[in-house]
């Protein structure tokens, strides 16, 4: 069993990458649903605004406490803006937004699929010459990619505002060089690196998403487990991509 | 019979599917304009069949002809072009459930054409009154009994005109008074618009009542072929069995497995 483990997970890669290829390919003919696409979006990301609002807030008042904690036994509490900011936009923020978004939006995707799958829409949808990936996947593959930056855009902002409600609310670091520390130290190279993290983040989870639904068994555990699997590879996936994104990056 | 008549053709077949072995040395016709039933006991493959004259899934012997054209070797492109002259009745209607019974109608004219809405609505109006369910347009496919849904499919399986309508088991789980309407529905689109029908079903009433040549599948494959009332007369004891609905013969009742006593008696309690 565990002789074959390589070899299935490479037959896995294969099989992930060749449909990832199949949806680029389907791509630009599906943004002629745009309705879709729109849909797709505001499933995927205005559905999961509340959850990563609130996730975002906390995480940024946890990390207001814990950095405050920290910077003030060196005496530079007044940096917790910048310790703040950089671990959101860098790293919390695409990284925890993609596991949300996995959790939330990606087990929605592969649900969805899986059922279609279940009841023979897909199939009939071939049986009408109609390419499914084209017509079902590749709107909601765009809508994920599409939401996950938005998504981590809303999520780090709303992390810097919790860092700030704790750092200057509560532990008394003054607002003004909370701000303007963050203001000189944050580049542009810092935001860019965010966005590519969590676009990268959005076509993984997305993809796994998709790829888990459509190629489901087509029995009510086989979407389950499918669901179960969407979150756990695209959660592995994330944090591998992370990995390589941050060594990159440095 | 002349060849161009014939829409369908299939020769010596072979499908197995995990070593288990589905079909051997198949072979059928179906003629233009005519009504082809495919009967058999469940199990036979006769869904297997259908998703094999329409390219979904590949045989390991033997060819498959539909219009001509050797589905077995159809790239995705000449395929997909095949699939739009034929429409295609799924056993459990496999209407979209996100889209409102017009909508679903409307799917195939929207995806594959580009007409004007009041034309498109008019299409689709026409193709509903014709399976009497122009008031229920609006509806969503949860909402609709099994009837009704079948008969939303149907209108989808001809809103593009097709030369052929394929037909999967489409009189199971219907009340006497849906099985009624499918079949005259089945019935009237063969003969007005002279359709080319193949019927998947083990309804032998209803397929006795339609068909103009029916093949009966056992064992992968056609133990018997002809007119209803052939088959009817016919002295095959597979044939007599299920013709007639005898519950053991040739097809035996129990699946086979070891022995009942010596299973029952090394089981522990």
């Amino acid at each position: 069993m565990l002789s074959r483990w390589p070899a299935g997970a490479l037959l896995k890669l294969g099989a992930v990458t060749l449909f990832l290829l199949r949806i680029f390919a389907q791509c630009l003919p599906a943004l002629r649903y745009r309705r879709e696409v729109v849909q797709q979006i505001y499933n995927a990301g205005a559905r999961s605004l509340i959850i990563v609002m609130l996730c975002g807030l906390f995480i940024g008042m946890v990390l207001g406490l814990q950095g405050y904690d920290l910077l003030q036994r060196f005496g530079s509490e007044s940096s917790l803006g910048v310790v703040a900011a950089l671990g959101l936009i860098k790293e919390l923020g695409p990284v925890v937004t993609a596991l949300l978004f996995a959790g939330r939006a990606g087990t929605s995707l592969t649900s969805e699929i899986g059922l279609m799958r279940a009841t023979d829409q897909l199939t009939a949808m071939e049986m009408m010459a109609v390419d499914p990936v084209r017509r079902v996947v590749a709107p909601r593959f765009i809508g994920g990619i599409i939401a996950v930056p938005l998504l981590t855009a809303i999520f780090s902002c709303i992390g810097i505002f919790g860092a700030q409600l704790v750092g200057v609310g509560l532990m008394g670091v003054e607002s003004g060089s909370f701000w303007s520390q963050m203001q000189g130290s944050v580049q542009l190279s810092d935001v860019n690196e965010g966005l590519i993290k969590s676009i990268c983040f959005g076509v993984a989870c997305s993809l796994m998403a998709v790829y888990e639904g459509f190629h489901a068994e087509p029995t009510a555990a086989g979407v389950g487990l499918a669901t179960t699997r969407t979150v756990v590879s695209s959660a592995v996936l994330t944090l591998v991509i992370d990995y390589m994104l941050t060594a990159a990056f440095l | 019979m002349n060849r161009s008549d014939l829409l369908v053709e299939v020769s010596d077949l072979d499908y197995a599917v995990d070593g288990r072995s589905i079909f051997q040395g198949l072979n059928l016709q179906a003629e233009r304009g005519r009504i082809t039933a495919i009967m058999g006991p469940s199990g036979t493959g006769k869904t297997t069949l259908l998703r094999l004259l329409m390219g979904a899934i590949h045989p390991q012997r033997g060819s498959i002809r539909f219009f001509g054209q050797d589905v077995v070797h159809l790239a995705r492109g000449p395929l997909y072009a095949l699939r739009r002259r034929v429409g295609m009745l799924f056993q459990n209607g496999a209407l979209l459930t996100d889209l409102s019974v017009f909508e679903n109608v409307a799917f195939p004219l929207r995806e594959h054409l580009r007409l004007p809405e009041p034309l498109l609505r008019r299409l689709v109006l026409m193709k509903l009154q014709a399976v009497g369910l122009r008031g229920a347009a609006e509806m969503m496919p949860f909402s609709l009994s099994g009837g009704m849904a079948r008969r939303v499919a149907l209108a989808r399986a001809i809103v593009m005109d097709p030369e052929v309508i394929i037909y999967d088991e489409p009189f199971v789980g219907l009340d006497p008074i849906s099985m009624g309407v499918i079949v005259r529905l089945i019935q009237s689109l063969n003969q007005t618009l002279g359709i080319t029908t193949l019927v998947v079903s083990h309804d032998v009433q209803e397929i006795n009542a339609i068909a103009h040549q029916t093949y009966l599948l056992s064992e992968g494959a056609v133990v018997a072929a002809g007119t209803p009332d052939a088959l009817r007369t016919a002295a095959a004891p597979v044939v007599n069995q299920f013709m007639n609905g005898l519950p053991d013969g040739p097809v035996p009742f129990h699946y086979p497995a070891p022995d009942y006593h010596r299973q029952l008696l090394q089981e522990g309690w």
